[in-house]
C-alpha cells in the first residue's frame, strides 16, 4: 500500500515523462455524456488508446470550468507527466498559452482558438465544408422550399456555418431560403426539440442544427420532416428522418499528433482541417433519392478536392453589401470573423 | 397558432408536474430547493426502467419512486434531524446531478420509443391542440386539479394547510405535523421524479447528463409566482411556457433573449411582493411556517 | 425507540466534533462508493485528500480555489446565525464581477495600483446593491428572502450573459463572448513567485478573523445572535428585526460582490460567461461545514477546495469520473447537516409509551 501511495505522490510531482509510454492529457468542457462535442473529443481520445495501445496512456478532466480552475487543471496535467496535452474549448485559450510557456517541454494542442507557440499548436475543424454539403441536399429535399437552422449562440463559427449551407442550398434551389431560430444553449434537449417543432409549424421540412443533442432529429421524424445529424452520426434517434449528419471525428488529428510526438517530428502547427483530412466526416447517406445521394458526395469530393470552396464569390450580405467579390473565395481570417448573414437567411442576427 | 399551443401544453408538462409536488411540500410548510436534482435522478431512472422493461409506465413509475428515495433523504434530515432546509435541498440537487450523471453513464447515445400519444379528437382548433397528446400530459393536469381539491375540499387538506400555517397550533390540535410532512415531502419527491420522467420518456425520449437543464429552479419559481394555489400554477406554467414557445414562432421581440429568460424570475419576485404585502393574501395563501422546522416538544 | 431530546445547553464539545464526523462518515461513505466503482478507496482517499498538498503549486491553489468561497462562506455565516437566509450569494457575486468589471473595463490604460481601491470598491457596492433587493423586499413587504435572493441569482447570470454577449463582447474575440482583459493594475498581486496566490487569501483571512471578533466582541454581533436565536427575545432586548435583516444581507452581498471582484481581478484578468459563481452556492455548504462560524467558514472552504482539487486529481490520477466529487459534495452536506442535529438533541432511547 505504502508503495503505491508514494508512486502516487512521485507522479504528481514528476516533471516530465521520463519512460518511453506517453501520457497524453485532455481537458473537456463537459461532461463526456453530453453525446456532443465533448463526447466526439472523447472518442477520438479512445482512438488514440486504441491506435497506441501500451505505448501510450490517456487521461481526461471532464466539465472544466472555462474561468479560474482550468489553469490549475491544465498546469496539473502538465505536471503529471503528460506528454502532449489537449485542451478543447476556447475558453481555455489563455490558460494554455500561460501554462505552456512554464512547461517548455510539454506540448500542447488548443483547439478553436488562435494563440500560439513553439510548444502550442492550434487546430480546428472546417465543419462548414459539412454545412454546404448538407446545404444542397436540404435544397433538392425541401418541397416547401423552407429550411430551418436550429442555432445556438451569433459567433462566427455558427454564422460560417449557416451561410455556408444558404449558399449551398441556394445554388440547387434559387428559391430557398433558410430560417434561423436562437435556443441561446449548446445543449438543452428540450427547447432544442421545441425550436424544431416551432420550425416545422411554420412550414419548414428540412431542420439543421448546431446545437449539441439529438432532439431535433427526434421532433423531425415526429412531425414527419427531415433532418441532419449534428457531431456524431444520429441515425437511430430518427431513421426516417435523418438524412446524414456532420461528424465531428477529431480521432484521425488526434492519432497523428500522438504518432508525431512519439516519433520525435511534433511541430506547432495552425490545422484547419476539413473533409481533406478526414476530420469532418459526412454520415452514410438516407432518405433521399440516389441522384441526390451523388450530388452530394460529389460536392463532398469537390470540396476534398480543393475544386470548389462553399465560400466562392460573389457573396453578398443581407444588406445588399458584397462580402466576397466575384472570382475570389473567402479567405479563412474573413471566415473566422464572419458578422453578417447572406441573403436568404431569414431571422435575426442578435447583436 | 395551434401548433404553438400544443407545443406550450407539452413544454408546460414538466413544470406541472414538479412544482404541483413542491406546491404541496411547501403548503405544509417545507422548502425544498433539491427539485433539479430529484427530477434529474427520476429522468435517469426512468429512462433507465423503459429502456429495459420496454414499459413506459413502469418507467414514470420507477422515475416516481426515484423521486420518493431523493424526497426521503430530504426528509429524513430536514424533519427528523430538523437540518436547514434550504442548505439541505442544495445538497440534494448536488447530490442528484453527480448521481444521475454516474448511474447514466451507459445510458448515452442510446435512443428510446416515445411515450405514445392518444388520438387526436379533430373536430375543431380547440380539440386539436387539447387532445392528441400523451397520457403524462393529462396526468400532470389531473394531479395539479386533484391538488386543488385535496387542499380545499378534504380534510385531510385542511390539515396539511393548518400544518404549514402554524405547526405549533396543528400540534396542539392533535394533527400529526411530522407525519404530514413526511407525506407531502414524498409527494413531492414523487412528482418530481415525474417531471424528470416526462422529459426523459416523452419529451425528448434520451438521457443526457443535466437534460432538464434548470427546470427545476424554474418550477420552484412558479410556486411561489401561483401564489401557493394550484389553479394560478396551472396559470403560471402555461403562461410561462407560452412566453418561451413565443420565441420560437414570433421571433419578432425586440428585446435580448436574456432578458426575455429573466421574465419568470422577476415575475416570481413581483408576485411575492404582490401577496406579501396584504396581510389578508398572505394568510389565505402563504404557508407562514415556510422552511421552519419543527419541534414536537415544545 | 430512538428519540431526540433537547440539551438544556448546546454542546461546545459536539459543535466542534460534529464537522469531524461529518467528515469522517462521508468518508467512509465514499470509500464504499469508490470500492462500488471497482476501485481502491485507500489510495483514493488519498489522492481526494493528500495529493493536494504534495507540491507547493497545489498548496498554493488550495488557498486561490478557498479565497472565494471563505469570504462568501464567512458572511453567509452572519447572516445565517441572524436567521437571515441569503441564498443569492452566487449573484451577488455576479454584480460584484460586474461592477468591478465595469470600473476596470472603463479603465483599459490604468497602470498605478491605486485603481484597485474603486475597483474593490464597487465589487462590494455591486454585491451590496443586489442584496438590499431581498433586504428591501422582506423588511417593506414581508417577501421571503430565500425565494428572492434565489430569483435575483438568474437574473445576475442572465445580465452577465448578456454583457459578455452584447455591449462588452471585446472587438479581439473573434466573436467569442467575453470582454477585453482588464489592464494589469486590476490585476491583484500575487505573493508567491510560480503560484497564483494573490493578496485575496490573506485578506480574506484577516476579514474572516474580523467578523469572527465583530460577532464575539460588539454590540452589532451580541444583537444578531440575540435575534438570531429568538426574535422575541431580540425585539425585548430593543434590536429591531429589521436593522439585522439589513446588516445581514449587506454584509453578506458586500462579502460576495468582493469576492467576485477579486476572482475575476486576480485569476480570470476579464469578463467572461463563466466567472465560477456557483461558489456562491458551494459557499452555503461552507458556512454550515463552519458551524456558521466565520473563522469556521475559511476551514469549511479549505475542506471544499481539498475536494475540489482532489476532485481533479482523482480524475488525473484515477481516471476517476468527475461526478464522484458532486456525489461525495453532496453526501458531506447531508452527514454535515445530520450531525448538527447531536449539538442541540441528544439521543435517547425510550421504551415505548414511556414519553
Amino acid at each position: 500500500m505504502r508503495r503505491t501511495l508514494a508512486a502516487l505522490a512521485v507522479g504528481l510531482v514528476a516533471t516530465s515523462a521520463a519512460a518511453q509510454e506517453l501520457k497524453v492529457g485532455f481537458v473537456y468542457v463537459g461532461p463526456i455524456g453530453d453525446f456532443g462535442w465533448t463526447y466526439q473529443h472523447d472518442q477520438g481520445r479512445l482512438a488514440v488508446e486504441q491506435a497506441f495501445g501500451d505505448r501510450v496512456e490517456t487521461t481526461y478532466v471532464e466539465s472544466v470550468p472555462e474561468g479560474a480552475d482550468a489553469e490549475r487543471v491544465i498546469r496539473q496535467l502538465a505536471a503529471s507527466g503528460h506528454g502532449l496535452i489537449f485542451t478543447t474549448s476556447f475558453g481555455y485559450m489563455d490558460a494554455t498559452a500561460k501554462i505552456a510557456e512554464q512547461f517548455p517541454d510539454v506540448k500542447f494542442e488548443h483547439a478553436t482558438g488562435y494563440k500560439t507557440a513553439a510548444n502550442l499548436a492550434i487546430y480546428n475543424a472546417r465543419f462548414y465544408e459539412g454545412r454546404a454539403v448538407i446545404g444542397t441536399i436540404a435544397g433538392r429535399m425541401t418541397r416547401t422550399n423552407r429550411i430551418g437552422y436550429i442555432a445556438s449562440f451569433p459567433i462566427p463559427e455558427v454564422i460560417m456555418g449557416v451561410n455556408a449551407a444558404t449558399l449551398a442550398a441556394q445554388k440547387v434551389n434559387p428559391d430557398v431560403e433558410m430560417t434561423v431560430t436562437w435556443v441561446n444553449s449548446w445543449y438543452d434537449p428540450g427547447r432544442e426539440a421545441d425550436a424544431a417543432k416551432a420550425l416545422i409549424a411554420q412550414g419548414i421540412d428540412v431542420i439543421m442544427q448546431h446545437t449539441d443533442s439529438p432532439a431535433p432529429v427526434q421532433a423531425a421524424a415526429e412531425a414527419g420532416a427531415l433532418a441532419f445529424g449534428q457531431a456524431s452520426d444520429m441515425r437511430r434517434f430518427g431513421p426516417e428522418a435523418h438524412m446524414t449528419a456532420i461528424i465531428d471525428d477529431w480521432a484521425p488529428y488526434y492519432v497523428k499528433r500522438v504518432g508525431q510526438v512519439l516519433d520525435g517530428t511534433w511541430e506547432s502547427t495552425n490545422s484547419w482541417a476539413g473533409f481533406a483530412e478526414g476530420e469532418v466526416v459526412m454520415a452514410p447517406y438516407w432518405n433521399m433519392p440516389y441522384e441526390v445521394a451523388v450530388e452530394a458526395a460529389d460536392l463532398e469530393r469537390a470540396i476534398r478536392l480543393g475544386r470548389t470552396h462553399p465560400f466562392e464569390g460573389p457573396v453578398v450580405d443581407r444588406d445588399g453589401a458584397v462580402q466576397v467579390p466575384e472570382g475570389e473565395t473567402a479567405s479563412d481570417a474573413h471566415l473566422l470573423s464572419m458578422g453578417y448573414f447572406v441573403q436568404g437567411v431569414v431571422g435575426d442576427l442578435p447583436k | 397558432m395551434e401548433p404553438f399551443l400544443i407545443s406550450v401544453m407539452i413544454a408546460a408538462t414538466p413544470f406541472l408536474f414538479a412544482a404541483t409536488g413542491e406546491l404541496v411540500a411547501e403548503r405544509s410548510g417545507v422548502l425544498n430547493l433539491g427539485l433539479e436534482g430529484m427530477m434529474l435522478m427520476g429522468a435517469v431512472t426512468a429512462f433507465a426502467a423503459t429502456s429495459a422493461t420496454g414499459s413506459h409506465l413502469l418507467g414514470a413509475l420507477a422515475g416516481a419512486g426515484a423521486g420518493v428515495a431523493m424526497a426521503l433523504v430530504f426528509a429524513v434530515l430536514a424533519i427528523s434531524l430538523m437540518a436547514n432546509q434550504a442548505a439541505t435541498g442544495l445538497a440534494l440537487t448536488i447530490f442528484g446531478i453527480g448521481a444521475s450523471g454516474l448511474v447514466g453513464q451507459p445510458f448515452i447515445g442510446q435512443p428510446l420509443d416515445s411515450l405514445a400519444k392518444l388520438p387526436v379528437w379533430d373536430a375543431t382548433a380547440l380539440t386539436r391542440v387539447i387532445t392528441g397528446h400523451d397520457p403524462m400530459t393529462y396526468l400532470a393536469l389531473a394531479m395539479a386539479g386533484g391538488v386543488a381539491w385535496f387542499l380545499y375540499r378534504t380534510r385531510a387538506g385542511l390539515a396539511l394547510r393548518a400544518v404549514g400555517d402554524s405547526h405549533g397550533s396543528a400540534h396542539a390540535l392533535g394533527l400529526p405535523v411530522t407525519a404530514t410532512r413526511y407525506a407531502a415531502v414524498l409527494f413531492g419527491g414523487a412528482m418530481a421524479g415525474l417531471g424528470g420522467a416526462y422529459i426523459s420518456i416523452a419529451y425528448t425520449p434520451m438521457w443526457g447528463e443535466n437534460m432538464t437543464a434548470g427546470r427545476g429552479w424554474i418550477a420552484l419559481a412558479l410556486v411561489v409566482f401561483a401564489t401557493w394555489r394550484p389553479g394560478r400554477l396551472v396559470a403560471g406554467a402555461y403562461l410561462f411556457a407560452a412566453v418561451t414557445q413565443a420565441q420560437f414562432y414570433g421571433q419578432a421581440l425586440a428585446i435580448p433573449s436574456q432578458f426575455l429568460a429573466m421574465a419568470p424570475y422577476l415575475a416570481t419576485i413581483a408576485a411575492l411582493v404582490v401577496i406579501s404585502r396584504d396581510k389578508a393574501l398572505t394568510r389565505a395563501n402563504a404557508p407562514a411556517c415556510l422552511g421552519r422546522p419543527f419541534r414536537p416538544d415544545r | 425507540m430512538i428519540a431526540l431530546e433537547a440539551r438544556p445547553e448546546a454542546s461546545r464539545a459536539l459543535a466542534l466534533a460534529s464537522p469531524a464526523l461529518a467528515i469522517v462518515l462521508t468518508l467512509l461513505a465514499s470509500a464504499a462508493l469508490i470500492a462500488a466503482l471497482g476501485r481502491d478507496p485507500l489510495s483514493a482517499l488519498h489522492v481526494y485528500f493528500v495529493s493536494p498538498f504534495l507540491d507547493g503549486y497545489s498548496r498554493a491553489e488550495i488557498l486561490v480555489k478557498a479565497t472565494p468561497l471563505a469570504l462568501m462562506g464567512a458572511g453567509l455565516a452572519i447572516s445565517f446565525r441572524a436567521n437571515v437566509w441569503n441564498i443569492g450569494a452566487a449573484g451577488q457575486y455576479t454584480l460584484g464581477a460586474l461592477a468591478a468589471g465595469a470600473v476596470a473595463l472603463a479603465a483599459p490604460e490604468a497602470r498605478s495600483a491605486l485603481w484597485l481601491a474603486p475597483y474593490l470598491a464597487a465589487g462590494v457596492a455591486g454585491g451590496m446593491l443586489w442584496a438590499a433587493a431581498p433586504a428591501l423586499l422582506r423588511t417593506r413587504f414581508g417577501a421571503n428572502e430565500i425565494l428572492v435572493s434565489l430569483m435575483l441569482t438568474y437574473v445576475a447570470g442572465l445580465l452577465l450573459d448578456w454583457l459578455v454577449r452584447g455591449p462588452w463582447r471585446s472587438p479581439l474575440s473573434f466573436g467569442f463572448p467575453q470582454s477585453r482583459d482588464f489592464a494589469e493594475a486590476f490585476v491583484l498581486p500575487v505573493i508567491l513567485d510560480g503560484t497564483r496566490l494573490h493578496v485575496g487569501a490573506p485578506a480574506a483571512l484577516l476579514i474572516a478573523a474580523a467578523l469572527a471578533l465583530l460577532m464575539a466582541r460588539t454590540l452589532r454581533g451580541f444583537s444578531v445572535r440575540v435575534i438570531g436565536a429568538s426574535p422575541r427575545a431580540g425585539a425585548f432586548a430593543g434590536f429591531g428585526e429589521s436593522g439585522t435583516v439589513w446588516f445581514a444581507l449587506l454584509l453578506s452581498g458586500g462579502l460576495a460582490g468582493l469576492a467576485g471582484a477579486i476572482e475575476v481581478g486576480a485569476v480570470i484578468g476579464k469578463i467572461q460567461p463563466d466567472i465560477g459563481a456557483s461558489a456562491g452556492f458551494t459557499a452555503i455548504i461552507v458556512a454550515f461545514l463552519g458551524r456558521l462560524n466565520p473563522l469556521g467558514a475559511v476551514l469549511g472552504a479549505l475542506v471544499l477546495a481539498v475536494s475540489v482539487i482532489g476532485g481533479e486529481n482523482a480524475q488525473i490520477l484515477l481516471k476517476l469520473p468527475k461526478n464522484v466529487t458532486g456525489v461525495f459534495q453532496g453526501m458531506l452536506l447531508f452527514f454535515l447537516l445530520a450531525c448538527d442535529v447531536l449539538i442541540r438533541w441528544r439521543v435517547v432511547w425510550r421504551r415505548k409509551g414511556a414519553a
